[in-house]
């Protein structure tokens, strides 16, 4: 019955970081909660009443020692602030060579799309020591995707997209929760990371068969939702193309002025949904909105097919 | 019994506050007394009901597996119940609405408080807000949280989300005025000579939670309207699919939310710096400093409402400056801290029930307070946030700070409120009970959520079960704990009356007048010459050592 774990496994390059601040945090934490007690108890003892000791003169007031007390908290205060943040902000620089994996959260469960062309349920793999990106976004509320052993969690928002990166340290199994309560079976909406030694990992990718790739996905939804038809070659109508468009800066009319806006998910994301919002400079705003028309793991596999031509010469 | 400046005025006995009895007396009445009563009723009451539901999920709790309620919905309303019910109905009010209503004329030399109706109406806006949240109990519930998120709470709820919602904006104009008259109060109704320096700290600290509760409740009130409005008439505000923005609801809730922590915890520190003075029999170490401390948390607690959401989707940039802001608003709270520490020394100590409730609350409140500096540090935040660990940490300071204070308060104020002493024995049990019960039922928690157990589950992985049982079982000390007060309190109520006007031999303006006091407070004009806490502990040893010596002759 004691067998129990008192300590969360330390399964990421973030997690022993993190572990490192949060002891150093605890030994502040236990060195000024038994401050407290010793000095409660000790006068408590020393200056119960009928224990003769010298009450003369009790201070009630020291500007010195306010200064100390004030300064000291202050100056470790500091020191934790400097560490945490610096953590922090790592924690959201994911490294340029990260693999992609898009999220979508919705009432009860998580759906992944791998970039290779897999998706799954509920369920995360992902192959040990590579840098692996979170790109996520909720079908209805907010969830929150949160992996224990990794000390990472991100709020996964309706309507845009959130992002967290970690990189896996140690091969085995480990919890996926949802942490922001979202409804009824929000205690259900849990699944498993399995971290695999890279081969397994590339093994399993093609366990059920070599597919379309998520980009490949994109591009028959690109055709199907009739997008290649302005947006590719079209001598009729008057749209941008999409080749080499993806993480350049795009000029957009904003009145008399012209303002430029980096073409990321975001970016693609809105103007497939709002695409009257951010009209690219030279061109009608004719484009009809693809919202409620398109869902959010489809959205995901349009802008992987965009991202996927950014190094494409543009056909014009 | 020190000597005390009390004189009687014997031109027939005046009658005390309690003296009328009909019921109609007690709805209609305006003296500020009894209002404070009526608070404290009202206020048990509602903590009744938020620790019954409390027990009811530490018993679900107990296993991995949902068993004890048939479904995650009955939970799920259950944990809103029981944020809505102790945070609206009895921490908000709690301390202020009984304590502050009851001290605040007394401490100061005045009558009553400015506007007597208002404070009336205070209790009865707070009562319809309360009775509608009972009625939403009862008839099906709410589901969001007590913190309401959008667009959860907006579009996707099928619960009573709207009445709940028009209860809390109801009970928050009960803030509003209970806040307006302690404000005016303050200002206007000193006795004379009651310098703003020579206020006892307990007015010092109420004056802070009034500006709070002026200041931040009408931001509540309109992120309410505007739930309410997207709920019916489909407003675009928080819903991205009808155009808004879900953080923006984060935004305008923490930004009252926040400040409503320090609206619950103030006058807990407001309570302590009365109790401690008294039982250690000496003057409180660093006067100014513990009274600024109050002003610059009220200050402070208005700017710190994004460390609530390090992992929401707010620019990390606003991250860096919410959590550097929230590591120095923690400061004025070591400084009380460390001030309270200080005043035991060279007192003379006693160990009344009030005094181990303030010595409980003071290791609670610092363990609250320092893993408050965990929870600021925004790498730890994202791991521990929306886990046990943050559940854990707000108890310490919720029930830990504030219901430790209330407590203690009530035990050291009980004397003055009904003329009866209680039991020492029984309060020194119940202090103790206290104190141990709440650190085996919270002090599990942080190593649960450091382990990653997300708060708000209905069900969990078996290997969080131990500390959920040891939780459980801390639990049931801590209802017993709280259940023996309310028994030896009221049954001292059959008792005559014993206190006399000053049982604990305290300074203040409150100890001067009979026990319970008259309605009119006061007999003669109160004229205030020296400082507050004019306590010698030498004097109390010279006293003590001639009680000793009398009792062996």
């Amino acid at each position: 019955m004691w067998d129990f774990p008192l300590f969360p496994s330390q399964a990421s390059t973030n997690a022993a970081k993190l572990d490192a601040l949060m002891l150093f945090e605890l030994g502040v934490v236990v060195f000024f909660t038994l401050l407290i007690l010793v000095l409660v108890l000790g006068f408590a003892v020393r200056f119960r009443r009928g224990n003769p000791v010298d009450r003369s003169h009790p201070p009630t007031h020291s500007q010195a020692m306010e200064v100390v007390w004030i300064a000291v908290p202050m100056a470790l205060s500091l020191l934790m602030y400097g560490w945490s943040t610096r953590l922090f902000f790592d924690m959201y620089a994911a490294p340029a060579d990260a693999a992609q994996v898009d999220v979508v959260g919705k009432q009860w469960m998580w759906y992944l799309q791998h970039p290779q062309g897999r998706s799954e349920t509920n369920e995360l793999h992902v192959p040990l020591g590579r840098p692996v990106k979170l790109n996520m976004t909720s079908q209805d509320v907010i969830h929150s995707f949160f992996i224990p052993a990794f000390r990472i969690k991100q709020d996964v928002l309706p309507g845009r997209y959130t992002s967290l990166w970690f990189e896996p340290t140690k091969a085995g199994v480990f919890d996926l929760f949802c942490a922001e309560y979202c409804g009824t079976n929000h205690s259900i909406m849990i699944g498993k990371v399995h971290v695999m030694e890279p081969a397994d990992y590339e093994a399993w990718l093609s366990e059920k068969g070599v597919g379309p790739s998520q980009a490949e996905e994109g591009e028959r939804l690109f055709v199907q939702h009739h997008c290649a038809g302005c947006h590719r070659g079209s001598q009729t109508v008057h749209a941008p193309k999409l080749e080499g468009v993806y993480g350049k800066p795009v000029p957009i009319q904003d009145g008399e002025n012209v303002r430029f806006v980096t073409a990321d998910d975001r970016y693609i994301r809105d103007s497939i949904l709002i695409p009257k919002g951010e009209v690219v400079a030279g061109y009608e705003p004719i484009m009809p909105s693809f919202k409620d028309q398109i869902g959010e793991a489809d959205l995901l596999k349009i802008i992987a097919y965009i991202k996927s031509i950014a190094n494409r010469e543009t056909s014009q | 019994m020190s000597a005390s400046a009390h004189a009687r005025h014997d031109d027939g006995p005046p009658a005390d506050y309690l003296s009328d009895t009909s019921v109609a007396s007690w709805l209609l009445t305006t003296d500020h007394k009894r209002v404070g009563i009526l608070y404290m009723f009202s206020v048990t009451a509602f903590f009744l009901v938020g620790g019954f539901i409390a027990a009811l999920m530490r018993l679900e709790l107990m296993t991995p597996k949902g068993d004890v309620m048939a479904t995650p919905d009955a939970y799920n309303r259950m944990f809103t119940m029981h944020g809505v019910i102790m945070i609206f109905f009895f921490l908000v009010p709690s301390i202020p609405g009984v304590l502050g209503n009851f001290l605040l004329p007394l401490m100061i030399g005045a009558r009553d408080l400015a506007f007597p109706k208002i404070n009336l109406l205070s209790w009865y806006v707070y009562m319809i807000g309360g009775v509608m949240g009972v009625y939403i109990l009862v008839f099906g519930g709410v589901d969001t949280g007590w913190t309401f998120y959008t667009p959860f709470s907006t579009m996707y709820s099928n619960t009573m989300v709207v009445t709940a919602a028009v209860a809390v904006f109801i009970t928050g104009f009960s803030s509003i005025l209970t806040g307006l008259n302690f404000i005016v109060t303050v200002h206007t109704m000193r006795a004379p000579g009651m310098t703003w320096f020579r206020l006892p700290l307990f007015v010092w600290s109420h004056y802070a939670t009034a500006l709070i509760m002026v200041l931040g409740t009408p931001v509540l009130a309109i992120s309410v309207i505007l739930i309410a409005l997207e709920r019916f008439f489909h407003f675009g505000v928080f819903d991205p699919k009808l155009g808004g923005d879900p953080i923006l609801f984060q935004h305008l809730f923490w930004f009252y939310s926040h400040p409503a922590v320090y609206i619950m915890v103030l006058p807990g520190f407001a309570v302590i710096s009365e109790i401690i003075p008294c039982f250690a029999r000496r003057p409180i170490f660093g006067y100014r400093f513990v009274a600024f401390a109050s002003v610059a948390i009220a200050i402070f607690g208005f700017l710190v409402w994004g460390h609530h959401m390090f992992v929401s989707g707010q620019s990390m940039y606003a991250g860096a400056v919410f959590s550097i802001l929230s590591f120095l608003v923690a400061i004025p709270s070591a400084i009380k801290v460390f001030n309270w520490t200080a005043t035991l020394y060279k007192g003379s100590l006693r160990f009344d029930t009030p005094m181990l409730y303030a010595m409980g609350f003071m290791g609670l409140f610092t363990i609250g307070g320092l893993t408050g500096l965990m929870l600021a540090s925004l790498a730890i935040d994202v791991h521990v946030h929306d886990t046990y660990f943050v559940v854990a940490h707000f108890h310490y300071i919720m029930v830990g700070g504030t219901t430790m204070a209330y407590l203690g308060g009530i035990h050291f104020w009980w004397p003055k409120m009904t003329g009866r002493t209680y039991s020492e024995l029984w309060g020194k049990l119940s202090a103790l009970l206290v104190f141990v019960g709440f650190n085996l039922t919270f002090f599990p928690q942080f190593l649960l959520g450091y382990l990653g157990m997300p708060r708000r589950y209905f069900e969990y992985r078996p290997e969080f079960q131990v500390l959920n049982v040891m939780s459980t079982a801390g639990a049931s000390i801590l209802a017993v704990g709280f259940l023996l007060p309310l028994t030896y309190l009221l049954l001292s109520l059959r008792k005559p009356r014993d206190a006399g006007p000053n049982p604990w031999g305290a300074t203040g303006l409150e100890w001067q007048v009979e026990s319970p006091p008259t309605t009119h407070n006061f007999h003669q004009p109160v004229l205030v010459t020296c400082e507050p806490y004019m306590y010698s502990p030498e004097e109390a040893e010279r006293e003590y050592a001639n009680g000793q010596h009398a009792h062996h002759a």
